[in-house]
């Protein structure tokens, strides 16, 4: 078994593989199954063909032209045709449907090829068992190796599949997108057709006036929303742990629970309850501040208020978060270190500085990290509650307070500009990647190091 | 020394105090509001004057001037939150177990594809799933919607992968010796191990269903399909204004079994919380 896995492919050059390894692999890139029945493999030759058989049919029927498909993108508009004496209106090619057929079709294509490459590997190592003097395994050896070294593969068969379909070719069609001009008013399917125009999308987000003016503003604020929000988020965390977890305070238990309640509401239910808290005329918080003399602040209305709002709100949400993970790290900081500090005198705020902080900076900067990702992606907080809103004069199909996420979603949803959307979605992934590269290689260099200094 | 200790001390409850009434009040706020009589969102006073359950007793039944079927959309939701939290579940704890346990070609490319596509904004993908779901003539169907929750339960395998990371060697290769094969060391040892991190997964996934809106809303477009999440959104848009007692009482009941769950799991929700945040 183990000589197969240096020589992955049969070539006469590397001279390895003797009469029988060599015949079988070549008759099995000649056609699926062919090597397998040279080696008497009967049952597995006979699927090996079937497969062929089926993966040659679709190739003719229907891959080609989808492939194609790929290519052109369809070159029939809808137009009018004279049918006798009136005109019809006649459905041209849907520019879009065609795309994602060539995908698939691309994935189909892709899986035949890996499985052909697995049949003639297959076929050759079969050959240099029989070589080798031993009997071709039957197919009873097949099934059992399967279901013990393959038992993985076995596993994750079906996720994978749903991955495929549901993530992956979503993902490359929107990658895709971002290379058409798909987008209204123009180039809607089944009226138009779509074509490629390579990095246009890109060039105009970034430099026409109208759109760069909003991607901008729009990246500038999701940058410092997402900074503020979690650093908020996260020392807010720390700072209601330490408060619970000091000494001499009664009933950790009970504050505990109380400040996970908002945690274990729906975060759509607390955002569309605060919502309404917070409405400028009707809302309870407002009627407090007028009953104590103070004037009603615009808390969604206002541009800069609404972006404090949505910072609160956030902190509502996001502390209770922290303060767990951050009263999980205070427990398992060793005892002794305190005792010690306790011995040579120093102060309650030293501890805290040299112990505490340390400790649980350390353990946490992971998660940190994570979060800031997670906050540049945050969509609930800001749809939910503002969704975008107030109105922006300035910007093209955003408000004061979009984020890219949910600029991308409006962009999409109501307004179809779909290559815009995507070509921003591409721009949030490149951020957020920079940002779990460089969190992967600093937690690999963390576990590498056991001591903190 | 002991009364500047005193003085910390008192300072303490009284943030302490505050810290808890801003993490309450939202909730006896949208109490109060679906016990208030009348509809507005004004009220005089924090307690109502007067309680009603008659918001409650509106959900249920059939209105004329307003299409508002809560009892179908709890029922939907329902459906489609248990329906995915099962497959979810045992998708995430296989592919998690797989990814942990066995060293196969393949996985360490399998394990950054995961980390890559976790980067992609979640409804970048919105579009395509849209157009396939039509083309598989399954839109506006739940099923669509478990379908998509599903698919994607994989990608959430991390957590997991650290619990079961953490479970010595030394128990399985000893079942190995037994002749035990895979699956019954998986049934019979890892399974009844992994018990808090299951709990964790599907409760996770449960809520992650019940409180969807995106895909939810990108996906069942007709009224009577929705889900809690669509229909409430819905309704504090449309009917904010002149109905919003309604939708405090709409809310409540929403809310109810998810704070109840998390209540009672809380434990195992820490620990996952603290798993997945130390294994990175």
């Amino acid at each position: 078994m183990n000589q197969s896995k240096s020589a992955a492919l049969p070539e006469r050059t590397r001279g390895a593989g003797g009469a029988h390894a060599r015949t079988a692999a070549w008759l099995s890139v000649l056609c699926m199954g062919l090597g397998q029945l040279y080696n008497r493999q009967i049952v597995k030759g006979l699927l090996f063909l079937l497969a062929e058989a089926l993966g040659i049919y679709f190739i003719i029927t229907s891959l080609f032209t989808n492939l194609m498909g790929l290519i052109t993108l369809g070159d029939t508009p809808a137009h009018l045709e004279k049918v006798g004496r009136l005109y019809k209106n006649v459905p041209g090619d849907h520019s879009i449907f065609i795309m994602i057929y060539g995908l698939v079709a691309f994935l189909f294509l892709a899986l035949f090829l890996t499985f052909y490459v697995l049949n003639v590997r297959d076929a050759y190592t079969v050959g240099r068992l029989r070589e080798e003097g031993k009997s071709s395994p039957n197919f009873r050896d097949t099934l059992r190796y399967a279901s013990d070294k393959g038992f993985p593969y076995v596993l994750l068969s079906l996720p994978t599949v749903g991955v495929l379909f549901f993530t992956v070719l979503p993902i490359l069609f929107m990658i895709l997108i971002a290379f058409t001009n798909y987008a209204a008013p123009d180039h809607i399917p089944p009226k138009n057709l779509v074509d490629w125009v390579g990095f246009d999308t890109f060039k105009n987000l970034l430099t026409l006036k109208a759109w760069s003016r909003t991607f901008f503003g729009v990246l500038t604020w999701t940058i410092i929303w997402a900074v503020l929000a979690t650093i908020t988020t996260y020392f807010g965390g720390i700072f209601v742990a330490l408060l619970i977890e000091q000494q001499g305070i009664r009933f950790k238990t009970f504050w505990r629970t109380v400040f996970i309640i908002p945690y274990a509401i729906p975060q759509f239910i607390s955002l569309l309850v605060m919502k309404n808290l917070l409405n400028d005329q009707f809302g309870p918080i407002n009627q407090y501040l007028r009953w104590m003399g103070l004037g009603g602040l615009p808390w969604l209305n206002d541009p800069f208020w609404a972006k404090v709002t949505v910072l609160m709100v956030n902190m509502w949400i996001g502390i209770p978060v922290s303060m767990i993970l951050v009263l999980g790290v205070l427990t398992s900081i060793p005892r002794d270190l305190y005792e010690a500090a306790d011995i040579d005198g120093a102060s309650s705020f030293h501890k805290f500085r040299s112990i505490t902080l340390p400790f649980v900076l350390f353990q946490t900067t992971p998660v940190l990290i994570m979060q800031f990702a997670g906050n540049i992606n945050n969509f609930n907080v800001i749809y939910l509650l503002t969704g975008g809103q107030p109105a922006n004069g300035e910007y093209s199909f955003a408000g004061s307070t979009d984020l890219l996420v949910t600029w991308l979603y409006k962009l999409t949803l109501d307004n179809q500009r779909y290559n815009f959307a995507s070509a921003v979605g591409i721009i949030i992934f490149i951020i957020i990647a920079s940002f779990s590269i460089y969190n992967y290689r600093k937690s690999r260099s963390f576990k590498e190091e056991d001591m903190i200094q | 020394m002991k009364s500047k200790k005193r003085v910390k001390l008192t300072l303490s409850y009284i943030l302490l105090g505050l810290i808890a009434i801003a993490s309450v009040y939202p909730a006896i706020w949208i109490v109060m509001s679906s016990l208030k009589v009348g509809d507005s969102l004004y009220s005089e006073t924090f307690i109502p004057r007067q309680l009603t359950f008659d918001h409650y007793r509106d959900l249920f039944v059939q209105h004329s001037d307003k299409d508002l079927p809560y009892l179908k959309w709890y029922w939907n939701t329902l459906k489609i939150a248990v329906t995915s939290m099962v497959l979810g579940t045992i998708i995430q704890v296989l592919t998690a177990y797989a990814m942990s346990r066995f060293r196969f070609k393949g996985r360490q490319t399998a394990m950054t594809t995961v980390l890559i596509l976790g980067m992609f904004p979640g409804f970048m993908s919105m579009i395509a799933i849209y157009l396939m779901l039509l083309q598989l003539n399954l839109l506006d169907s739940p099923w669509a919607l478990v379908l998509v929750y599903t698919a994607g339960a994989a990608l959430g395998m991390f957590v997991a992968k650290g619990f079961f990371d953490t479970i010595p060697r030394a128990l399985e290769e000893s079942a190995l010796l037994d002749g035990a094969g895979h699956w019954k060391i998986f049934t019979s040892i890892i399974l009844p191990l992994s018990r808090p991190i299951i709990t964790y997964i599907a409760l996770t996934t449960f809520t992650g269903a019940w409180v969807d809106f995106i895909f939810a809303r990108l996906i069942l477009r007709s009224r009577e399909n929705w889900t809690l999440a669509v229909g409430l959104y819905e309704m504090v848009n449309t009917y904010s204004s002149t109905e919003f007692t309604l939708f405090a009482a709409g809310s409540v009941l929403v809310a109810i079994p998810i704070a109840i769950l998390y209540m009672f799991l809380q434990r195992f929700l820490v620990q996952g919380l603290t798993a997945g945040a130390t294994k990175g």
